[in-house]
């Protein structure tokens, strides 16, 4: 809390706080209501969050006699063996399958999309055309039209397999892909791809050499935005599959919680468990995937 | 996380160096395909679907015209469930965005702040709505979650077993995945605006309440049109997260449109009633986002750039 002083201090001393010449505004300077409500919002996110934790390690006695609020005092790991034992692994499997089988397709045929837009929209009125529907699909929630999907799926006898989770999850990535990226690939100077034309470069040739290293970071993005939707993804592993052994994380945790709800420290034990890889990635890589939950907004 | 983003039109193609078109078509090929089958096809396919009987089961798919339609449509449990669902958007619009605005505005103005504060502050977004809803289940629990926790006795109320205070809970736990997101919005929005317009309101001797009424609200204008595009739109699509809190009760008291539509198609294997449904929360969403769009007075494009 020593900044807020300092901030205060800054402002009464009439000394520029940032860069001099450029005084910091008012509005901006320290603000009571905005300090007081970011922390009291803070302890609102995170008190549910210790909670899981503490009681991940809580033996099931301890829960129902001790303070939910109180760490234990002998904490166990035996919640997290007895979900790891039911299954977790293939779970965690098929959870990694589909998102990775969803989103890495979606994101290629998204860029190669969003590269032949912007670069031959002037002269084809198809190109415009598709264009047009992407944007437009950008509108269809995807409950919308899960009975349509859900028959799709049973037509093409695809019904309980991880490829009809797939399959749908990596048709709804491809709108928001496509606007982001074709952003992305619009900024690159047309000198380049004038240079690269006579160099003699194929478009084939101009997409990966030219636009691909250049839209990396978009590309991280919209793979890592794309990746939590899917791997959080719930209703269509909830009406597209039915057999314990297609079950991803979301499902799975859905059903454990039905069998064992008496059983809350394991129920618990299985959110943590079912959340470290994305909290590991966002340790791993904030900013991207920061930047990632806001894809759809700028750039 | 499910956001259903705004519609936007087609924006103009520039940048282009006029290439021989052929050359570049075929590469948006396998992603319109792909979007048409499982986007295009099956929106027209909900339509269809919502003039026939079908019980999800069997291969028969009779046409019933406007069957399901006048059943749909004579049915209170219609009016009950446009009206969840526009209250969970009306209250979780109410609550999300002053509170996300102050907090945007504190995160912008905050360098170290936001570092501190970033870091934890966006969790809720990680996580699926399924865990999030199984969480808060058993926290609201009234003998062994919070309440008992922090031996408030408010707290230790049958959250999830009375209509109105479910109804609450939804908005709450909405609120707290959601807003996160979109102090990220607010925050990007408010550092956009140029700073030489607070410079200049101070010369002219504005305060600090003057300065937020004058410049950041109406600069904002665009950001929260945008937010509350996707705070509206989106709540529409709420499913995950009401079916594992509360599946639409107790009794139908948090039933909103998309979870009615799950309980009579999946549920009681009413296909084509339930494809009504569907047909209706595409034209609310289609008609809530033309309206937002209008609000603003231009494309929701521009807006959404303007966003971060």
């Amino acid at each position: 809390m020593t900044t807020v002083l300092d901030d205060r201090g800054v402002r009464v001393g009439g000394v520029p706080p940032q860069k001099p010449g450029r005084p910091r505004p008012r509005f901006l300077q320290w603000n009571w209501l905005g300090g007081l409500a970011g922390w009291l919002w803070l302890v609102v996110v995170l008190l549910p969050i210790y909670w899981i934790v503490i009681t991940s390690f809580k033996m099931q006695s301890d829960y129902y006699d001790s303070n939910p609020l109180v760490p234990p005092t002998s904490p166990t790991l035996e919640n997290y063996r007895f979900v790891l034992e039911n299954d977790f692994a293939r779970y965690f499997m098929n959870s990694v399958i589909v998102t990775v089988g969803a989103v890495g397709p979606a994101v290629l045929v998204s860029f190669m999309a969003a590269y032949a837009i912007v670069r031959g929209s002037a002269g084809s009125r198809f190109l415009r055309t598709v264009n047009g529907l992407f944007l437009m699909g950008l509108a269809i929630p995807l409950q919308a039209v899960i009975i349509p999907i859900y028959l799709i799926i049973i037509k093409i006898e695809m019904y309980d397999t991880l490829g009809a989770i797939i399959l749908p999850s990596l048709a709804f990535a491809i709108p928001l892909s496509v606007l982001v990226l074709s952003n992305f690939v619009r900024d690159v100077p047309k000198e380049l791809f004038e240079s690269m034309r006579m160099d003699g470069a194929s478009e084939w040739g101009t997409l990966w050499r030219l636009a691909f290293p250049l839209t990396r970071p978009a590309l991280v993005t919209v793979t890592i935005y794309q990746g939590l939707t899917v791997w959080n993804g719930f209703v269509l592993p909830l009406i597209l599959t039915q057999s314990p052994e297609q079950r991803t994380l979301p499902l799975a945790l859905w059903s454990f919680q039905g069998q064992y709800s008496v059983n809350i420290p394991a129920v618990l034990a299985s959110v943590v468990l079912t959340t470290l890889p994305i909290l590991t990635l966002y340790i791993i890589g904030r900013r991207q995937l920061l930047s990632g939950l806001t894809a759809g907004f700028g750039k | 996380m499910t956001i259903a983003p705004p519609v936007v039109r087609s924006a103009p193609p520039t940048g282009s160096t006029g290439v021989r078109s052929a050359s570049v078509s075929w590469m948006a090929v396998p992603a319109l395909v792909a979007f048409a089958v499982f986007g295009v096809l099956p929106l027209l396919g909900v339509l269809l679907l919502s003039f026939t009987s079908w019980n999800g089961l069997s291969p028969d798919i009779s046409f019933t015209g406007t069957d399901s339609w006048s059943t749909v449509l004579a049915d209170p449990r219609l009016p009950h469930a446009l009206w969840v669902t526009f209250l969970i958007m009306g209250l979780s619009w109410l609550f999300q965005t002053p509170l996300s605005l102050l907090l945007g505005v504190f995160i912008a103005a905050h360098k170290r702040y936001r570092a501190v504060l970033a870091v934890l502050f966006f969790v809720p977004l990680l996580l699926s709505q399924a865990a999030i809803s199984i969480t808060f289940k058993m926290l609201l629990d009234p003998n062994f979650g919070l309440g008992a926790g922090l031996g408030a006795e408010f707290l230790q109320q049958d959250w999830l077993g009375d209509g109105t205070l479910a109804l609450g809970v939804v908005v709450f736990v909405v609120s707290w995945q959601f807003i996160p997101f979109h102090t990220l919005i607010y925050q990007g929005g408010i550092r956009q605006i140029p700073t030489s317009m607070y410079e200049a309101a101070e010369i002219d001797g504005a305060g600090r309440i003057r300065q937020f009424l004058s410049i950041t609200l109406p600069q904002l204008k665009y950001t929260i049109i945008t937010s509350s595009t996707l705070m509206v739109v989106g709540s529409l699509t709420f499913f995950d997260l009401i079916y594992v809190l509360t599946a639409g009760g107790p009794g139908d008291a948090t039933r909103a449109l998309a979870v009615d539509m799950y309980q009579r198609g999946f549920k009681a294997n009413l296909m084509g009633p339930a494809s009504v449904i569907a047909v209706i929360l595409v034209l609310v969403g289609l008609t809530l986002a033309l309206l937002l769009r209008r609000l603003g007075g231009r494309d929701a494009t521009e807006s959404q750039l303007e966003g971060v």
